[in-house]
């Protein structure tokens, strides 16, 4: 949409063409007014609870400072983000996490689109049955069923061992989380089993959004499944795929519970969030820890930034607002 | 409703004072002591109990956030007593009054006394005091050649009498609390300490690690995890796993805590484990690292601790002196399994009877060490349980010059944990 016209040749029309303008002006401007007083409580407790800790983690960062010693709190500027990131135990949990979120996204997006084209395609009568099967998972607490799959494979009360003792490499003296390729093994399968129901979810509402004129007309133009997916089905879908992508990368980047109640960080498994509260809440380091929330939040809004420039979907056209 | 509100909040106000006593999870004893000292108060106070989290490391942190927010509604706390000194630099605890000092510290274990002292002063009431026990399998010790009950044993024949009998042998490996206790006990036991000066600042505290007794401490360990002489379990053993595995058919020998025996004779009424495994339990002194030297076994226990910002630490103070009564220790020990921190509640007659070993516990406790008494013990215990984890890689050469120089650097901030 334009707001730009070509300029009246006359007076009496370059009169009428400030009149219109100012009247669009008004309208804006009362429109305007009308989405602050209808934004702004919701603005305020955004910035309240939101913006505010951020700004205090912020300031904290640039202090020495231990909660049970609050004589000693001295102002250290930006030593303490030198500390962090001059650190291998902040570069291991950095890893450790990046490698957690590249295989949970990567594996989920294959099986929840293998799910959603199910569910896509499900006779109608088993439609609501399928959808609320394949969503059982996600409505289990991440704590509970992180305890559900630590007591599995534990090597003291788990079953895994010897249900699954015929598969090689599994027998009952494996102790799952004892190494890390184990460990983070367990710790991945219990993410995507939980999560996948969530983004099958959202590649769902994306599949439905594709309009079946245009797929039925690749079919006429004898297009195979695979070329109509590739061509028609995909590219129609970007923004689910993207809106999918960037909410399981920044939610598996901030992953904690699993890790926290299956291993508590050993064989290596610390991500960042746990590196984050141990440092914080278990070492009561207030200013090393919000040094570390602080540079967690600012991986976080480079996920967001690279997931929009891989994807090149710009949501605000998407709405048709330009 | 909003006229009723009011009037409920005074009805509160008008009874007794309130004291909150939080506790440790157990098995309803610090609440039965609770109403019993609220029944002798004669309306003086009365305590409600209020449960921390499960694990020692997350009751710390709640009650150490509480208290430097200044929480008025911690008045009576159950504090573990490796943390008490962090609590206790920083003012959050209520200075004992001298009359009350001197009277909670008759009769009571000097372990006990040690883990509730800070910088010379008693700042927390010995409530009980716990201790570990190695405990056997007769009918494995006999095969073995050895009598642990007669003759103190060694690490070296231990590890050997499990290694003959291909038994495993139980111990706490998993990267948790219990991993430095088994440290600290073991290079205690080789006379050393983990810390040499724990009561100086961070950046000014010298490790003991890398010492003779701390090589003898990472042997034992390595040897433990590399031989896989505690079986696979043991990068994830805690106590509860130890005692499984001991309760099964490869137990042989095991260092743990006193609740192992109530835990058992409970299991076998319930008819979960047989009564012969339960005949077949022998109980002696920790074992030595270093033939002839006594050892010194872990000690843990809980203390009470009056919050600073209590509005009531004369009462606070009066309930603590109830709860530590001999006659509620003795309750304790003999309902929940907790050994008492003083001497004479070990000549009840029902704690003889609920436990045949209760003499080998008083004097467990009187040779036991206390974990390094510092406000920095958090990162200590951490920076042992990163150093040295799994067993099986740590390494004498290594690993105590590795985890002295690594918790030097966490102590003076320049690495994290």
């Amino acid at each position: 949409m334009t707001t730009q016209a070509t300029a009246p040749a006359t007076a009496e029309g370059r009169e009428e063409a400030r009149r219109i303008k100012a009247l669009r002006s008004d309208r804006a401007r009362a429109e305007s007014r009308l989405g602050w007083m209808l934004a702004g409580p919701a603005f305020v407790v955004m910035l309240a609870v939101t913006l505010y800790p951020i700004l205090q983690a912020t300031y904290d960062s640039l202090f020495r400072y231990r909660l049970t010693a609050p004589d000693d709190r001295e102002f250290v500027g930006l030593a303490n983000y030198g500390v962090v990131l001059s650190d291998p135990v902040w570069w291991q949990a950095f890893g450790v996490t990046a490698l957690i979120t590249v295989i949970t996204v990567a594996v989920e997006l294959v099986l929840g689109f293998a799910l959603a084209l199910v569910m896509h395609r499900a006779i109608k009568r088993l439609r609501g049955l399928l959808r609320t099967a394949i969503l059982v998972p996600y409505g289990i607490i991440t704590v509970v069923s992180a305890f559900a799959w630590f007591y599995a494979f534990d090597i003291n009360s788990g079953y895994v061992n010897q249900w699954f003792a015929w598969v090689p490499g599994i027998d009952e003296n494996l102790n799952w989380f004892a190494e890390f390729g184990t460990a983070v093994f367990v710790i991945i399968a219990s993410e995507i089993w939980k999560t996948t129901p969530f983004i099958s979810l959202l590649l769902l509402a994306g599949l439905a959004q594709v309009p079946t004129e245009l797929d039925e007309a690749a079919e006429v133009d004898g297009a195979t499944w695979w070329q109509r997916l590739q061509r028609v089905t995909l590219p129609n879908m970007k923004a689910a795929i993207m809106v999918a992508v960037l909410f399981r990368a920044l939610d598996a980047f901030r992953i904690f519970d699993n890790v926290f109640i299956m291993t508590n960080g050993s064989a290596g498994t610390t991500v960042l969030s746990l590196l984050a509260y141990r440092t914080s809440i278990g070492r009561l380091e207030i200013g090393l820890g919000s040094a570390i929330s602080v540079l967690l939040f600012v991986a976080v809004i480079g996920i967001c930034w690279i997931a929009i420039k891989l994807f090149k979907v710009d949501l605000a056209g998407a709405r048709g607002e330009r | 409703m909003a006229v009723l509100a009011p009037l409920a909040a005074c009805a509160a106000e008008s009874g007794p004072p309130v004291l909150t006593w939080y506790i440790n999870p157990d098995d309803g004893g610090q609440a039965e002591i609770a109403r019993r000292c609220t029944d002798e108060a004669g309306g003086e106070y009365r305590i409600e109990v209020s449960v921390l989290p499960r694990d020692a490391a997350s009751q710390r942190e709640q009650l150490a956030r509480r208290l430097a927010a200044k929480d008025s509604s911690i008045d009576l706390m159950s504090l573990d007593p490796p943390f008490i000194p962090e609590l206790a630099e920083p003012g959050f605890l209520a200075p004992i009054p001298q009359d009350v000092a001197e009277r909670v510290s008759q009769n009571v274990v000097q372990g006990a006394l040690d883990g509730a002292t800070w910088k010379d002063e008693l700042v927390t009431v010995p409530f009980w005091a716990n201790t570990q026990l190695l405990w056997y399998r007769k009918s494995v010790a006999q095969a073995a050649g050895l009598d642990p009950a007669t003759t103190p044993v060694t690490w070296e024949q231990v590890m050997e009498a499990a290694r003959s009998q291909d038994k495993y042998l139980s111990v706490q490996g998993t990267k948790a609390e219990s991993l430095t206790v088994w440290i600290n006990a073991l290079v205690e036991s080789a006379g050393g300490h983990v810390l040499e000066n724990p009561e100086a600042p961070a950046d000014e505290i010298q490790l003991g690690l890398d010492t003779d007794a701390g090589r003898a401490a990472a042997d034992i360990i390595g040897t433990i995890g590399r031989d896989a002489l505690a079986g696979p379990a043991l990068p994830t053993e805690d106590e509860n796993a130890s005692m499984s595995i001991f309760q099964g058919e490869s137990g042989s020998f095991m260092v743990n805590w006193p609740f192992v025996w109530p835990a058992t004779k409970s299991a076998v009424e319930d008819g979960a484990i047989d009564q012969a495994v339960l005949d077949d339990f022998g109980w002696a002194l920790y074992p030595q690292v270093t033939a002839g030297t006594e050892s010194r076994p872990p000690y843990g226990g809980i203390n009470l601790g009056v919050g600073a910002f209590s509005r009531y630490v004369d009462q606070a103070f009066a309930a603590a002196e109830c709860i530590v009564q001999p006659d509620n220790q003795v309750y304790y020990f003999v309902e929940n399994g907790n050994p008492p921190s003083n001497t004479t509640a070990f000549d009840a007659p029902e704690v003889l009877e609920a436990f045949p070993m209760a003499d080998v516990i008083r004097q467990s406790l009187e040779q036991a060490a206390p974990r390094p008494q510092t406000p920095y013990y958090n990162e200590v215990s951490s920076g042992l349980q990163e150093t040295w984890h799994p067993p099986s890689a740590v390494d004498p050469e290594r690993t105590p010059q590795e985890s002295t120089d690594f918790i030097t650097a966490v102590l003076r901030g320049d690495q994290l944990l």
